[in-house]
């Protein structure tokens, strides 16, 4: 009996202490990564630090580790905090809410919830069935797959935080602004009949609000992360070798002409380009931080990569089983024009 | 006989769950079948909002994520008389 009360108290400190020397390898590591990179390049093969060909590689073997450290911390830490949230929470917290607070809640619990686009039709259903209204629903569905966690952590690792929060905080707006605008055009009327009718049967529920000790969390945390680095480490790694051939081999200010400030056009262009492009959102940051070395505007950029992630075919053609088309695309004109305002935006400011 | 439904339209996690449920269950004693549900409106019977759902004998169990096999296996043995 004794112990199997000890046991599990002995199992927490072990996890916390495998986590805390992981954590220390993972400091030390990130931290020497710079010169480590330069002594294989300009000692161990003796590249020449002026050569097209030794800032490419230096480039590449420092950025490639850098990376796939930063995404492997900080996607364990947003998964682990992501094991306190789920969905019916979400709605619970939200349910009560009208327009304005309900928004700005659900848009923020969409910032963080994990989020994968087959749930968005259970999600929408179990909104309406609770009662919620379309606009904060939506509110929920436009800044979930808006802020991706893998994107943020890119952002974080190439551009520095404050990109990273810049994506953050104009993502959770657009979430806000865009559901408020759709609430208020009362568009019930385009949501398929069939979402109203819908009546849950009393089904029993096992164990769905199991308490989750911190060994739970972390085992999941490691899961979660094993699988999301696991689908995107090989997008980074050819982002990155894309983004250091251009790092090394094109002009400065090649593109300041296509993708500068000056070039109006270039930010509704970015945001069309992206709806058909999902999956290799993870590849494309990295060769994008590379063009913004090269005179691209950063609006542009973060516009063009929040259509990639928040305007998918895919997810479209999924939302087409409970909204009628007009409905859609009313969704993609609103949700597209905030992301274009925002592109202009942080043009005119930085 | 344990009837396992997998409640999701066909995403990749939903085709994950069901190897995963194969894959624990494979070396057990327990017969089992498993049953797709992929239609929205049986899905939404079980009132969950991520899939993958897990059911057994009638009884959800998780939703939105895939259960570990030492879990499948703990939920199947315990699962399997229920009615």
């Amino acid at each position: 009996m004794h112990f199997t009360q000890l046991a599990p108290a002995r199992d927490n400190r072990r996890t916390f202490f495998i986590i805390g020397a992981l954590a220390l390898v993972w400091v030390i590591t990130y931290n020497n990564l710079q010169p480590i990179a330069d002594w294989i390049t300009y000692t161990l093969l003796g590249l020449s630090q002026e050569s097209h060909l030794g800032t490419s590689f230096n480039f590449f073997i420092y950025d490639t580790p850098k990376l796939l450290l930063l995404l492997s911390g900080m996607i364990f830490l947003i998964t682990l905090v992501q094991t306190f949230i789920n969905t019916e929470k979400v709605r619970a917290a939200v349910e009560k809410r009208g327009e304005g607070v309900g928004n700005v809640m659900a848009s923020l619990f969409g910032a963080i919830t994990p989020f994968c686009s087959c749930s968005s039709v259970p999600l929408f259903i179990g909104f309406v069935q609770a009662g919620i209204p379309l606009g904060i629903t939506f509110s929920f569905l436009i800044t979930s797959p808006l802020m991706n966690e893998v994107a943020f952590v890119l952002l974080l690792g190439l551009f520095g935080w404050k990109v990273a929060l810049l994506y953050l905080t104009s993502g959770i707006s657009i979430g806000i602004i865009s559901g408020i605008i759709l609430g208020r055009m009362k568009l019930e009327r385009y949501v398929e009949g069939f979402v109203y009718e819908i009546k849950p049967r009393g089904i029993p529920r096992g164990v769905l609000e199991e308490k989750l000790t911190w060994v739970d969390r972390f085992e999941r945390a490691v899961q979660s992360t094993r699988d999301i680095v696991g689908k995107v480490w090989l997008f980074v790694i050819i982002g990155i070798g894309i983004g250091a051939f251009i790092h090394g081999f094109v002009p400065e200010d090649a593109l300041t002409g296509i993708m500068g400030k000056d070039a109006w056009w270039s930010v509704p262009v970015s945001v069309v380009l992206g709806i058909p492009l999902y999956s290799n959102a993870a590849g494309i940051i990295p060769i994008v931080s590379a063009l913004l070395d090269k005179g691209a505007s950063l609006g542009t950029v973060l516009a063009f990569m929040m259509s990639v992630v928040a305007l998918s075919l895919p997810e479209m053609i999924i939302l087409r089983r409970v909204l009628k088309p007009r409905l859609i695309a009313i969704f993609v004109g609103v949700v597209g024009i905030s992301i274009i305002m925002t592109g202009y935006l942080f043009n005119l400011v930085i | 006989m344990l009837k396992i439904k997998i409640l999701g339209s066909g995403c990749p996690n939903c085709k994950r769950l069901e190897q995963e449920v194969n894959d624990a269950l494979a070396g057990s004693m327990i017969e089992y079948e498993v049953i797709k549900v992929t239609d929205f409106m049986d899905i939404m019977a079980y009132n969950i909002m991520s899939t993958p759902g897990l059911v057994m004998n009638e009884t959800l169990l998780s939703a939105g994520r895939i259960p570990n096999h030492q879990q499948i296996v703990q939920w199947a043995a315990q699962y399997q008389t229920a009615e």
